[in-house]
């Protein structure tokens, strides 16, 4: 009843091929986006704000990049934590050795440090697939962390090894460090998070990610049809590490404060590998949902341990955590392998037949 | 000549590594022949089985009956495997399973720490643990208990070949890692085999988890560690025990070498490249194991001994 598709008359081509078809998804996403800039900022406190939320969305950037390589191209990563240090390790480069660059500068520039970074560790790819690309992708992982740590250049010879995050401001507020609030940095990263997804989205509408997408349901018979597996899979690598150093370089310069890898361990990896899984893979949506729903379950949990009053240790909590992840992981590729993002599908199809089903 | 004593050495403490980790990637193998699932949570089995047994022995239980009642655990989760997940998956693409199992692995982990709780335990069954020092002078170092997890590793694999090659249920488990439909045509059921495999397998991962438990003491944090067993899979090839024998003692005695000859190389590169000194170039042990997997895969995708893959439209 509130959701139809019946009656909306397409005149146009450009009509026709819009990312929202029908005025209703339209309405929503712009209002959601419209929501996230202007009454969550003036309702949410400092905690919400800055540590649920802001962390929520660069992880949510983080899943939209593996999301592309293993949702839309096929390919399975487990070193998307290492895409994200090079971001970090990067973007901490060119902001303290090129000081006049501008701040949203510095990030798509470690994005793209990522992404060239990507594209190396992609090479397998041409000759490897399934899990033994997964199992190369952890050279990445573990390869690329260890040379972020024990190379002191990258972190400009700092004794401590985790130097701190350079403030640095737009518009003359300050957006990243410690000393930013936390209200401007959810704004500058929902802005990332908001222009990213929209490059995404459009990205797997088009030409790119229909090879992607060929490339990922047959690579044999993708190639006779005429696609080039490597510039293929190299641009699934390339735009994925894009996002995942862009995600990287937020979570450094704006969550944390401090570039260190110990943020970026196979941990990391396994987290946002899940937040693709539940969110659903081949889904831009799903990849917001997903990382939303991993990142809040633990709080969650741990919420409901105090309200509740049980007597739980955090370390019990922790393993508590670990086991609902894995069940989780098991029961949505059974129950429902499209995740999230189909059960929001189901909700929206429920929804047109509402309160009438036939 | 007594530099060739230290390479002999570390040849040799390398290849020790690599029995170690071959006994891990036997797992792997074992179940990926009989059910065409490469179970990413061969290492955390490993640690819980290693758990289970150390938990019963704090106990106060001998160590047999500690065995035991682990081997039965093993076997339940077997059956809960195939019963709760393995059921729901099939004629699933491979890779759907291969994620499915990295959540098994988690809630194993969470399973085992959660039982068991998360502190380092000592494990101390009575592997002898003393040195023997040979060549001239002594300058060569063998440590006894490398050499006893060595003839372990080798004792099992070789009753492995011997169960899979001369029993009943080896000659099905055989014919079900050649063809499941023909397997099943036959009247071999499928759903057994793969209980029995990922029982072996958790007998495999008991062996293993008791000898790493004894060396390193028993913790989940090894279960990085025990993701090495992957390149050492991959080197080798998924279908072949030899091969992951063989792979791990070439990436054992890679890492050593590497940690031991080439991060020193490395270290002066980089301190003539920047002018800079106190680079410590240490811990390449820690991602050596897959960047040689990684360019060994680049020149030969099925491994050293795996099946070559034909792909069809």
């Amino acid at each position: 009843m509130f959701y139809r598709e019946a009656g909306i008359y397409k005149t146009s081509y450009a009509a026709d091929q819009a990312l929202f078809r029908i005025p209703l998804d339209r309405i929503f996403v712009i209002g959601l986006i419209a929501v996230a800039y202007v009454v969550v900022p003036m309702v949410g406190n400092q905690y919400w704000l800055g540590s649920i939320l802001l962390p929520a969305l660069i992880l949510s950037i983080a899943a939209l990049g593996l999301n592309i390589l293993t949702g839309y191209c096929g390919q399975v990563s487990l070193g998307t934590g290492a895409f994200m240090a090079a971001g970090a390790y990067m973007a901490y480069k060119f902001a303290t050795n090129v000081t006049w660059l501008p701040i949203p500068v510095v990030i798509v520039l470690g994005g793209l440090c990522a992404a060239a970074i990507g594209v190396a560790f992609g090479l397998p790819s041409l000759r490897i697939k399934g899990f033994y690309l997964a199992v190369t992708t952890l050279a990445a992982q573990f390869f690329l962390l260890w040379l972020f740590q024990k190379v002191p250049w990258f972190v400009n010879y700092s004794m401590s090894g985790v130097p701190t995050a350079p403030p640095r401001e737009i518009f003359g507020v300050l957006v990243t460090g410690a000393e930013a609030t936390p209200a401007a940095r959810y704004i500058f990263v929902l802005t990332f998070a908001v222009i990213l997804a929209l490059i995404a989205a459009n990205l797997v509408r088009g030409r790119i990610g229909r090879t992607w997408m060929a490339i990922r349901d047959m690579d044999i018979a993708a190639e006779l049809i005429g696609i080039k597996p490597l510039n293929t899979k190299l641009s699934a690598f390339a735009v994925s590490s894009f996002y995942c150093g862009v995600a990287g370089a937020l979570w450094s310069f704006c969550y944390i404060n401090t570039v260190e890898s110990s943020a970026f361990d196979i941990f990391r990896s396994f987290m946002i590998l899940f937040m693709v899984i539940v969110g659903g893979l081949g889904s831009v949506m799903g990849s917001f949902l997903g990382a939303f729903f991993i990142f809040l379950l633990p709080i969650a949990l741990n919420n409901a341990a105090t309200t509740f009053g049980l007597p739980i240790a955090t370390e019990t909590i922790t393993h508590i955590e670990f086991m609902v992840f894995g069940g989780l992981i098991v029961f949505f590729l059974i129950v429902e392998p499209h995740g999230l993002a189909r059960l929001w599908q189901i909700a929206k199809e429920k929804l047109r037949l509402w309160p009438f089903p036939y | 000549m007594s530099e060739f004593w230290f390479f002999l050495e570390v040849l040799l403490s390398g290849m020790f590594a690599g029995t170690m980790y071959a006994l891990v990637a036997l797992g792997f193998v074992l179940i990926f022949k009989a059910s065409g699932v490469f179970n990413f949570a061969q290492g955390t089995m490993v640690l819980f089985a290693a758990l289970c047994f150390v938990g019963f022995l704090e106990m106060g239980l001998p160590i047999a009956v500690a065995g035991i009642i682990s081997i039965g655990i093993m076997i339940a989760w077997a059956f809960a495997v195939e019963r709760l997940v393995l059921r729901h998956l099939v004629n699933q693409a491979p890779i759907i399973l291969f994620m499915a199992t990295i959540g098994i692995s988690f809630f194993l982990e969470g399973f085992g720490e959660f039982i068991w709780g998360g502190d380092v335990h000592p494990l101390d069954i009575g592997i002898p643990n003393g040195a023997w020092f040979v060549g001239p002078e002594g300058v060569m170092l063998i440590d006894q208990f490398d050499l006893s997890a060595a003839v372990i590793a080798g004792v099992l694999v070789l009753s492995l070949a011997l169960f899979f090659h001369y029993t009943r249920i080896g000659r099905a488990l055989r014919a079900v890692a050649d063809d499941h439909q023909a397997a099943l045509s036959v009247g071999i059921p499928l759903n057994r085999i793969w209980v029995i495999v990922w029982s072996v397998a958790g007998f495999v991962a008991l062996v293993a988890g008791i000898i790493w438990g004894s060396r390193l003491g028993v913790q989940f944090a090894l279960s990085i560690v025990a993701l090495k067993a992957l390149p050492v899979l991959i080197l080798g090839g998924f279908t072949s025990v030899p091969g992951a024998i063989i792979g791990g003692l070439i990436i054992g005695t890679g890492e050593k070498m590497a940690e031991i000859y080439g991060a020193p190389a490395m270290e002066s590169l980089v301190t003539a490249l920047s002018g800079t000194d106190s680079v410590s170039l240490g811990g390449v042990e820690e991602w050596f194991a897959y960047v040689i997997a990684m360019f060994f895969l680049l020149f030969r995708p099925q491994g050293l001994f795996g099946e070559r893959i034909i792909e069809r439209v």
